[in-house]
């Protein structure tokens, strides 16, 4: 068991993944011969060489197309997005084509590319590049969206992904690359599917995904402090969602704040409280509440920055205020 | 062009190298945040276009690249090196940062972080131009990597089908990051990619601002006489990396070498001295008052300028006066049926 980063646990994947099939490849913007923007593909051009380690021109939609295109005739693509807000121009072919040709071939066809990208607002990079974006890739039938909170799934989740036949979007974030984690030395694989309680407790849930379950994690420890015991519960999975595992916390602590980096409307938070109030509302004692960014473009000065995003003491003030301790 | 004319152009270049320089230092002093896209190198290419331009008065638009643009433009570079440090007196209120300097009031109509986003806009921009029946037109200054992405293709056609007023000049500064133009490019020759869209275009020495000028006149004068849109591309080289943390790692030191022989203003400050319009001494001179203006001025007023207060977080979302007979809410007798 050896401790790595994000970014080393993904090149990790990519590396066994690339050395098991050949007929995993890897296509980007910038990730062979310059290593990758967040290294997590370094060092595997030289190793496997340009035909599979693919540099990509500035065409998100068409090479996400080629990427599609390859899948259904047996390739099987990783394919990098720098940011998910580049993803946006992959669309037409990510919504249009992958998600649905399983679907209106009756079966005959699949897609199974993966792509992975970060979203996040992190680093003052402002409005056009702080975009989350969860939201729409979970509402989108045909996908698979999963969020690693570290590097053993980040490591592992990648290596289902690759496995699995269906269209997998794996969103990282900007700010988790560094982060450091355990990771098994023998080879290990993660499931796609299926909520994890990260903590357990007793007196309120705390739902997070991605980066905010860290947020709902820091937010458990002041809790401690304070007497109360805090559940944390990553969903990992943002499609399918794991109702279960929501029901089942529900039902132990009968309160819920949910954490969310993105906005609120048409949200991850909402569809979590749909769950909740379709599959246990009489378990609840109070009213769920939501942490989310505010309802704005994200701007680049660091103060309004850090104001349109959620942190450790809003999901913290959240918590008490379901307590009703405030 | 007057000998006054020159110095004033050569001051402008050197007065952009050191824009950019002391806002990479500012960086390093977290002063500015995000990433930040530095011009050095290419100097020539903007200042060149836009002299030959109306700023004020044409449209001009750009990539997130995009400070030296701006100023040329005529958006104040204090309140450009005051958006660089997120503040409320910048050009875009602090709200845009680096990558989204704008400034309507002389139609600078922005910085855009998405490649190839602002292709169309540009193409509308002279729509507008043209459906107003004004003289003015759109210029659109993007790099080679940008030519990659379907918007290039998409607009192109319509720019050529609608004969828009907007010329699209290329800054091919060879790499699109890390990538070398020829591994991601089938024609490294820009100029000629337009000609499947029948758009007039030609490929041009962007290090030295005589041909530059002397190129855009043509172009312009193209474009602005009805003719539809020109495609113009200038050979050039970014001497920094593409944003902070790029070490260039992937070019030759040589090929850097090379390119920094042909320094824009070294090019054009030595023209200068040949023709005896400016000694080694007043260079040195421009060189002192150009840091002085951005020392006394230009970074005083962005150090002391306020920041955006927290609770205007909302503002700008919307327009914060709408018109009730647009916006509601219903009355409550059509409440009511
Ligand atoms: C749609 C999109 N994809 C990828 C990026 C990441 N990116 C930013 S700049 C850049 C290279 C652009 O190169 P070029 O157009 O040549 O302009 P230069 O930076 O050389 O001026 C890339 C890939 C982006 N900002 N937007
Ligand atoms: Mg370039």
């Amino acid at each position: 068991m050896a401790e790595i980063a994000y970014w080393e646990a993904i090149r990790r994947a990519h590396d066994e993944e690339l050395a098991h099939d050949h007929m995993v490849i890897a296509m980007g913007e910038d990730i062979g011969v310059a290593g990758g923007t967040y290294k997590a593909t370094s060092g595997l051009y030289q190793k496997y060489g340009a035909a599979r380690i693919i540099d990509t021109p500035i065409s998100e939609n068409s090479y996400t197309g080629i990427g599609i295109g390859a899948s259904m005739a047996g390739v099987r693509p990783i394919i990098e997005i720098m940011s998910i807000n580049f993803a946006l121009l992959a669309l037409d072919t990510l919504i249009n084509a992958a998600a649905k040709i399983r679907y209106m071939s009756g079966g005959r066809a699949s897609c199974p590319i993966v792509m992975r990208t970060p979203g996040g607002t992190a680093h003052q990079l402002a409005a056009q590049h702080s975009a989350r974006l969860a939201r729409m890739f979970m509402s989108t039938p045909g996908l698979r969206v999963v969020t690693p909170r570290g590097p053993l799934d980040a490591y592992g989740m990648l290596k289902s992904a690759v496995r699995c036949n269906d269209p997998v979007i794996i969103i990282e974030h900007e700010s988790m690359y560094n982060m450091r984690g355990e990771v098994p030395d023998e080879e290990t694989f993660r499931p796609l599917e299926g909520a994890e309680v990260v903590r357990g407790g007793t007196d309120i849930t705390l739902i997070g995904y991605n980066y905010s379950v860290h947020l709902c994690l820091a937010a458990a420890d002041k809790l401690a402090a304070m007497g109360v015991s805090a559940e944390v519960l990553d969903l990992r999975a943002l499609r399918p969602i794991d109702r279960d595992s929501i029901r089942r916390s529900v039902e132990k602590t009968h309160k819920v704040v949910i954490a969310e980096e993105d906005e609120a409307t048409v949200g991850v938070g909402s569809e979590i409280i749909s769950v909740i109030i379709e599959e246990c509302f009489f378990a609840l004692d109070a009213q769920p509440v939501r942490v989310h960014a505010a309802d704005v473009p994200v701007p680049y000065n660091r103060q309004m920055e850090k104001a349109a995003i959620p942190n450790a003491d809003d999901v913290l003030a959240a918590a008490l205020k379901v307590l009703g301790r405030v | 062009m007057n000998a006054s004319d020159q110095k004033r152009l050569l001051r402008e270049m050197i007065f952009y190298r050191r824009f950019e320089e002391r806002s990479f230092e500012a960086y390093m002093e977290r002063k500015i945040g995000g990433f930040l896209h530095l011009y050095s190198g290419q100097e020539a290419v903007a200042t060149g276009v836009l002299e030959m331009a109306r700023c004020g008065h044409d449209y001009v638009i750009t990539g997130y690249r995009d400070h030296i643009h701006a100023i040329k433009a005529g958006a104040p570079p204090r309140e450009v090196m005051a958006e660089l440090y997120g503040k409320e007196t910048g050009s875009s209120r602090g709200r845009g940062g680096s990558m989204h300097i704008f400034d309507p009031t002389v139609n600078f109509m922005g910085g855009y972080a998405l490649v190839g986003q602002p292709f169309p806009l540009a193409a509308g921009l002279a729509l507008a131009c043209k459906h107003k029946g004004t003289d003015q037109i759109a210029i659109c200054f993007l790099g080679d990597g940008a030519n990659n992405q379907g918007t290039f293709h998409e607009t192109m056609n319509m720019a050529s089908v609608w004969k828009l007023p907007v010329l699209f000049v290329c800054e091919n500064n060879l790499y699109a990051i890390g990538t070398r133009i020829d591994r991601s490019t089938a024609v490294t020759d820009q100029y000629k990619r337009v000609a499947a869209y029948d758009i007039p275009s030609s490929q041009h020495d962007g290090q030295d601002i005589d041909v530059v000028m002397a190129a855009a006149t043509n172009a312009i004068a193209h474009v602005r006489g009805g003719k539809g849109p020109y495609f113009i591309e200038f050979m050039t080289y970014r001497q920094r990396g593409h944003s902070m943390s790029d070490s260039n790692a992937y070019r030759s030191k040589e090929e850097e070498r090379l390119w920094l022989e042909r320094d824009p203003l070294k090019i054009y400050g030595e023209r200068l001295k040949k023709a005896k319009i400016l000694t080694d001494k007043d260079i040195a001179a421009m060189e002192k008052s150009v840091l002085e203006e951005i020392e006394n001025d230009i970074i005083r007023f962005a150090e002391e300028s306020p920041e955006p207060r927290v609770e205007d977080l909302n503002k700008y979302c919307l327009d914060d006066k709408p018109d009730p007979r647009w916006i509601g809410p219903l009355t409550q007798g059509e409440q009511h049926g």
